[in-house]
């Protein structure tokens, strides 16, 4: 064994939460036979994917794999890239989330999504909060919309170091505050479910603990799925992941018993370290 | 025509220079550049600079002081029944007349044997001069080699020499640019300082009534000579106005389009051609505005019952303004292309809509780029001559109805000074202070868009 799984089963034994039985949950996202195209390129074939309510999914796999590309699947953010094309069936609560009806807009508020690189708006740290609540209405007055930013940033673990300067740029705020600033905007909408692409990898460790410890308490409110490089952090934070190689889905099962017994070669092969 | 010959001739021995000190060098090695403590060609450089550089001072010095020189022996040796005790600008005359003779023109007096002999005097003296020149340039540029032949040895530190005199060089040369500029602003103040002795400072720029014709002769009538410059102010400010008000939506709009919805492949082609619209010259713009603009404009407010003058501030600011669209939608699709995607991604993220990102996180935060581009448009409308001068025509009028005749700042420079003038009447000077205004004016305002843009440049960098 080397120390990279070492490492991981070391997060495994510290990490508190206990894990639940998954036969009780609820699928939260269901994925049917998703292939994605850019072009001619199959960046995702046949994927097939539950999602349980209230639990931490983890996307790992090599770069490239197609991790962020089925992650966009989920709120539909290819639909901006011209050259992608989604086949499959993907329901959020039994609905499909690629129904010609279905308006994105919508969709994009139950599934709020944070990028890799803290990606704050140049304005207020408050307007950046209050920028999801304005754009759907959802706040009917001013106290109302402060009430949500405030509620969003206490979720975010942000309000007590913030509270006393909401009228300052968001884009002031350290890398690890940025990304929270980002979750809470995220938060601030409301979502069911929130995607998230590597949060971690633009953060020094200190600020990395920090979202981890957040990510687990959001469970208890959202379902979350997380895209990581770090199998610490999978190990740490999710309850469930999915292993992706060259765009295969190739295993997904319980996070603990998927690192200490994988059952695909590959999967052990990059949990080990030996290519990734 | 002989010095340029020189000159060739010194950079041909600098090229000498450079074989000969790379030689040299490789030869002291003992074969083995790699004990040198610089490559061989530094130490050619080396040589070549010490060729060079000294000659060309030379040269330089010597160019600036043997025509005072050679003056001096000259009218020295004028017998004083020439000379007598004429006046400063009457020996000038004398001095054009002999050098006149040398060359073998007109002079303007009759030719006395005297004046002859002076003539026969420089000409003796100028070919001396020359060939003394091009000895001492040459010795120079010998004895520089020479030197820097003994000096080459394997611990010659060649490399910094060499670098030391191209950072000398490189700093003279920004330099000049400097001082050049320096030079045109200090002209402009102190000739400004000259028309505010005649006229007084406050009647110029608080002044309602501009009447720059002075009296030539006492009894002249209709020349009262009156500075006052806020009509141009004024029209100035209103041709801009209208400018800014026909190139700032245009222009945004112009730009969001391109870089937000436009496919790249109309990309490609629409902007390019839209910047075509900075290449047309202004004179062009100018007749455009003058021959087809402002008799529509005229037409047009004929058949609704409005009188509008036939060189109007409309016809004139509405032109402008289509010239300076491509200043403000070239720059300002630039600073909306700088505009991270990922801040994209976040709004859409959110939920928001195309239009909804693009209004609250694009343009705000391209914002202070566009500011700039406007400043920096405003700038070029206010500095702008050929269009107003053809289409908004002559008369200082003061007025805020853009369907009258107005004049600018810039058309009253061009109408002072086109024609022979006096170099020291009020009317002539007065060029002089209202390029001083328009000079701080867009200065101020370049400033300020610079460090806007430079601002928001870090932000994202
Ligand atoms: N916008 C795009 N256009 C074309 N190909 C893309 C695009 N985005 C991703 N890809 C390709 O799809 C594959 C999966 O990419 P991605 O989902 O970003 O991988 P991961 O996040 O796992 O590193 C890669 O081969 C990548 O080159
Ligand atoms: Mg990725």
């Amino acid at each position: 064994m080397n120390d990279g799984t070492q490492a991981v089963e070391q997060a495994l034994s510290e990490s508190s939460t206990p894990k639940p039985a998954t036969e009780t949950k609820h699928v939260k996202i269901l994925n049917r036979d998703v292939n994605v195209f850019y072009g001619e390129k199959h960046a995702l074939k046949h994927v097939d994917l539950d999602i349980y309510e209230h639990e931490v999914t983890a996307l790992i796999g090599p770069s490239g794999c197609g991790k962020s590309t089925f992650l966009r699947c989920l709120n539909r953010m290819n639909d901006v890239i011209d050259s992608c094309r989604v086949a499959g069936t993907i329901e959020i609560d039994q609905t499909d989330i690629y129904t010609s009806g279905l308006d994105v807009v919508q969709l994009r508020a139950r599934v709020g999504m944070v990028f890799q690189k803290p990606n704050p708006f140049p304005k207020s740290i408050f307007d950046n909060v209050a920028y999801g609540p304005r754009i759907h209405g959802t706040a009917q007055n001013k106290s109302e919309v402060e009430e949500i930013v405030r509620t969003s940033l206490e979720r975010a673990g942000l309000w007590k170091e913030v509270h006393d300067r909401l009228d300052q740029p968001g884009t002031g705020l350290s890398g690890g505050q940025q990304q929270r600033l980002c979750i809470a905007r995220a938060i601030a909408v409301n979502p069911e479910v929130i995607l998230m692409d590597e949060p971690c990898s633009a953060l020094d460790p200190i600020a990395t603990a920090k979202i981890e410890e957040l990510i687990d308490e959001l469970r208890e409110n959202y379902t979350i799925v997380i895209v990581t490089h770090s199998m610490q952090q999978a190990a740490r934070v999710s309850q469930r992941t999915a292993f992706f190689h060259l765009g295969d889905l190739v295993e997904v099962d319980q996070t603990d018993s998927m690192f200490t017994n994988p059952k695909d070669s590959r999967t052990q092969g990059y949990i080990t370290g030996r290519f990734g | 025509m002989q010095t340029l010959i020189l000159i060739f001739v010194v950079l041909g021995l600098a090229t000498i220079g450079y074989m000969s000190g790379r030689g040299r060098a490789i030869l002291v090695s003992g074969g083995a550049p790699k004990t040198l403590h610089s490559l061989p060609s530094y130490y050619g450089t080396y040589s070549a600079f010490w060729i060079a550089i000294p000659a060309l001072l030379v040269l330089t010095i010597w160019l600036f002081i043997e025509p005072k020189l050679i003056q001096a022996w000259v009218m020295g040796g004028l017998p004083d029944s020439l000379t007598g005790d004429l006046a400063a600008d009457r020996l000038g005359l004398l001095l054009n007349d002999i050098r006149n003779l040398a060359s073998g023109n007109i002079v303007s007096r009759d030719v006395d044997p005297a004046l002859q002999a002076a003539a026969d005097r420089l000409i003796t003296l100028q070919a001396a001069g020359f060939w003394l020149m091009v000895a001492l340039v040459v010795l120079v540029g010998i004895g520089g080699f020479l030197l820097a032949r003994s000096r080459i040895t394997p611990d010659l530190r060649a490399r910094n020499s060499v670098e030391r005199t191209v950072n000398i060089i490189l700093i003279i040369s920004s330099l000049i640019a400097i001082l050049t500029t320096v030079g045109i602003v200090f002209s402009l103040i102190f000739e400004s300082f000259r028309f505010f002795v005649q006229v007084p400072f406050y009647e110029f720029l608080f002044g309602l009534n501009w009447s720059p014709q002075t009296a030539l002769r006492a009894d002249q009538v209709g020349s009262s000579g009156a500075f006052g410059a806020v009509p141009l102010f004024m029209g100035t400010l209103l041709i801009t106005l209208i400018a800014m008000a026909v190139a700032a939506p245009i222009g945004l709009m112009s730009a969001v389009y391109m870089a937000e919805y436009a496919d790249p492949r109309f990309r490609a082609i629409a902007k390019p051609l839209l910047e075509v619209l900075a290449g047309i010259p202004t004179v062009v713009y100018g007749f455009f505005a003058a021959l087809t603009v402002a008799p529509f404009f005229r037409n047009t407010g004929e058949a609704i019952g409005l009188d509008v003058a036939s060189e109007s501030a409309l016809a004139a600011g509405v032109v402008m303004g289509i010239m300076i669209i491509p200043f403000v939608s070239s720059l300002s699709d630039d600073v909306i292309n700088a505009v991270p995607q990922s801040l994209r991604d976040g709004s859409y993220g959110l939920g928001a809509t195309k239009s909804e990102t693009i209004r609250s996180v694009v343009v705000p935060a391209a914002l202070p780029g566009i500011v700039g581009a406007l400043l920096l448009a405003t700038s070029r409308a206010i500095g702008e001559t050929m269009i107003v001068v053809m289409a908004a025509g002559l008369a200082a009028n003061l007025t805020l109805n853009p369907l009258e005749a107005v004049t600018t700042v810039t058309v009253q420079i061009v109408t002072l000074l086109v024609g022979d003038q006096e170099f020291d009447s009020a009317k002539t000077l007065s060029a002089f202070a209202l390029g001083l205004v328009l000079f701080i004016v867009t200065l101020a305002l370049n400033v300020i868009a610079l460090s806007v843009v430079r601002k928001y440049r870090e932000k994202y960098d």
